[in-house]
């Protein structure tokens, strides 16, 4: 794993082990995460991309049985230190998960809520133009802008994943964590999600978990392919799928196994 | 007969009589349980009609009393009393020392025999008396007629209840038009007497809501906060293990034993006052919470996870997920958990005997400390009494309990519509 990102570090695991019990779910995974760059994380189900991610923002806390070994920092502070404030990491490093989950709220009050508990917008008209912001950055604002206190669950499937993006982006985080966004949507919907993915790109640190080896392919910068818990290869992404240096992965991407 | 892409099978032949017989069975097991479903709907409706009916029936008259037109001739009775003092404000304490009962009885004897003519009134005939005197007290030069309550065997003759020879009597009195009936609005605002004719459940039904009040205002947080700590908190292990097995005991625990428990913690260890809502209410609390709990738990586990994650993932504290997510989702299934507890401590009479609230006590408590009853213990000593005129009374108690029951479902149903959210 001698690659370094492109652009500055903004995420770094070292050595990192996870267990679920006795059960080893990663197994010295070492990565960096550029912070103008989309990365993918690809591999078979069960490879542990997704428990992964989940440590990036330590999600898996909730998790009882969840213990994590290892090194991960954000801008070089280890978040898994006494130091770090969990509330604080996770508004930091937003994430958004594979089936949309909107709160069963208004579409205002899904993006309003992240701020308002942050206290990001002191007045209803700052909160007005959070949400604006935020559902224009979503590419949502449009379809919308006339249906605000309509029920965010009354979305269609595309639009609640785009309302829940949304929902990350308000409250200014520097990282977003995608586990498999597109996997519950209709093609045109995921076309919509990866234009968008697109247009974040720059604005925030985005690290993507996928099944879908040509959306790695279109949207990310960088990828990592996962197997059984290890990390197998990480580069960037053309390179990834046209001249993979690891048997498993060209084995992987051509189809062979997965 | 065989198919050429299937040469070891034969077509099946849907039309052949077993498969005919097979799907005329079928029908035939759909329609069955139909039948024995809605057979199952019938009864029980049938047996809440029945129950409704005999009721309604049986304790409507309860609401009723009938009143005898009493002449009296205040002029020339001994009543000694200054007609001024009865604009004053002390009219209510001269009248109660001015010998009204004796004015009263005399009155009746003129009217209605000398024989007995007195006893067709009820013992507090003179009450009426007196409040139509301060209402009016023009009444004492003159001869005026009053409507007061009639004793009990007269009221329950004249609903076609009472004896023989009390019928005798309510035909004669019928015959002088001197009977009346109106509705009895004492029952709703008197308590606890001796005389069923003056008896009341506004006592009862006083004591019944303030433990209710007391049994609400400790059960439900402490069933909530309980519910929401095992269900988003607690570890699991051994103890919290020990701990639900031991929630769901206690619901399944017989109300008398909370009763000897309050009895024995409440009253001799703490020494709190007896025959009081307060400790009515802390006894139905503990029996109640469980029921709480297991409701809260039960509704908490059902809010999908993916709603922790997103609020979580906005980073929302613990606190926060549950305050502004989990308990607003899990409140509808609470409520209704709430409910069915509260249901069935409204209902409780053997733990409240325990605790002495079966004490006869004539007036409504004034707090949670003043000794009171409850609806269904008076039901139950109403329903003990040797009186004939008790059972329309008790009849109506209960009528009086089952709307008290059904206002209290309407509320809560009222709520879990307003906090339920759909998606």
């Amino acid at each position: 794993m001698a690659d370094m990102p492109n652009s500055p570090t903004k995420m770094s695991a070292r050595n990192v082990n996870v267990f679920y019990g006795e059960k080893q779910a990663i197994k010295n995974v070492s990565i960096e995460v550029g912070m103008d760059e989309v990365t993918a994380f690809i591999g078979p189900s069960g490879c542990g991309k997704s428990t992964f991610l989940r440590t990036l923002n330590r999600m898996n806390d909730t998790v009882a049985s969840a213990r994590v070994e290892g090194e991960i920092t954000l801008d070089g502070q280890d978040i898994y230190s006494s130091g770090m404030d969990v509330v604080q990491l996770r508004a930091r490093v937003g994430m958004v998960f594979q089936k949309p989950n909107p709160f069963p709220k208004t579409i205002y009050e899904n993006i309003a809520y992240g701020p308002r508990i942050h206290g990001l917008a002191g007045t209803k008209a700052d909160m007005d133009v959070v949400v604006e912001q935020s559902l224009r950055r979503a590419g949502l604002w449009e379809e919308v802008k006339d249906r605000l206190s309509d029920s965010g669950t009354a979305l269609s499937g595309g639009q609640q994943q785009r309302l829940c993006i949304g929902r990350a982006i308000a409250v200014q985080p520097e990282v977003i964590l995608m586990d498999e966004p597109c996997s519950a949507l209709d093609p045109i919907a995921t076309a919509k999600i990866e234009e968008l993915i697109h247009e974040l790109r720059g604005k925030y640190a985005i690290v993507i978990v996928t099944h879908n080896m040509q959306q790695a392919a279109r949207v990310s910068q960088r990828t990592a392919f996962f197997h059984l818990g290890t990390l197998v290869e990480y580069g960037v992404t053309s390179e990834i799928f046209t001249n993979p240096r690891e048997v498993r992965t060209k084995d992987y991407i051509t189809g062979r196994y997965g | 007969m065989t198919q050429a892409n299937s040469p070891d099978r034969t077509p099946t032949d849907w039309t052949s009589p077993v498969m005919r017989k097979r799907i005329a069975r079928r029908y035939a097991q759909e329609r069955r349980f139909r039948l024995m479903g809605l057979g199952a709907v019938a009864l029980s409706a049938g047996f809440l009609l029945f129950l409704l009916v005999s009721m309604v029936s049986g304790g409507l008259s309860g609401f009723i009393r009938t009143e005898i037109k009493l002449p009296i001739d205040f002029p020339h009775s001994p009543l000694l009393i200054d007609p001024a003092i009865l604009k004053s404000a002390n009219a209510e304490r001269a009248l109660a020392n001015a010998n009204l009962p004796a004015v009263t009885s005399a009155a009746a004897k003129a009217a209605f025999g000398a024989q007995g003519g007195d006893a067709i009134l009820s013992d507090s005939a003179w009450v009426a008396v007196k409040d139509a005197l301060i209402e009016d007290p023009g009444l004492l030069q003159r001869q005026a007629v009053i409507a007061v309550p009639a004793a009990s065997d007269i009221d329950l003759a004249a609903k076609r209840e009472g004896s023989a020879a009390a019928e005798q009597i309510v035909a004669q009195l019928k015959g002088k038009r001197a009977l009346a009936t109106r509705l009895n609005f004492g029952f709703l605002t008197a308590s606890d007497g001796t005389d069923p004719t003056q008896v009341g459940i506004w006592g009862a039904l006083k004591g019944s809501l303030l433990t209710m009040a007391v049994t609400l205002l400790l059960s439900f947080p402490v069933g909530v906060l309980s519910a929401i700590y095992l269900e988003e908190y607690a570890p699991r292990n051994r103890w919290t293990d020990l701990i639900e097995v031991s929630i769901n005991n206690l619901a399944a625990v017989p109300s008398i034993i909370f009763g000897l428990l309050g009895l024995a913690v409440f009253l001799n260890m703490w020494d709190l006052p007896r025959s009081a809502a307060l400790v009515g209410g802390l006894t139905l609390a503990l029996m109640t919470m469980p029921v709480i709990v297991i409701a809260g738990r039960n509704a908490v586990k059902a809010v999908p996870p993916s709603i922790r994650d997103a609020a979580l993932g906005v980073g929302a504290s613990p606190v926060q997920v549950v305050f502004h997510h989990v308990l607003p989702l899990a409140m509808p299934g609470i409520l209704t958990g709430t409910i069915i507890g509260m249901a069935r401590a409204l209902g409780e009479t053997a733990p409240l005997l325990m605790i002495g609230m079966r004490a006869f006590i004539a007036s409504p408590p004034g707090g949670v400390t003043d000794p009171a009853t409850v609806l269904p213990v008076q039901i139950f000593l109403w329903s003990d009494e040797v009186s004939h005129g008790f059972v329309e009374k008790t009849s109506a108690a209960i009528l009086v309990l089952l709307v008290f029951l059904l206002a209290m479902n309407g509320i809560a149903i009222y709520l879990r519509n307003k906090f339920e959210t759909r998606w």
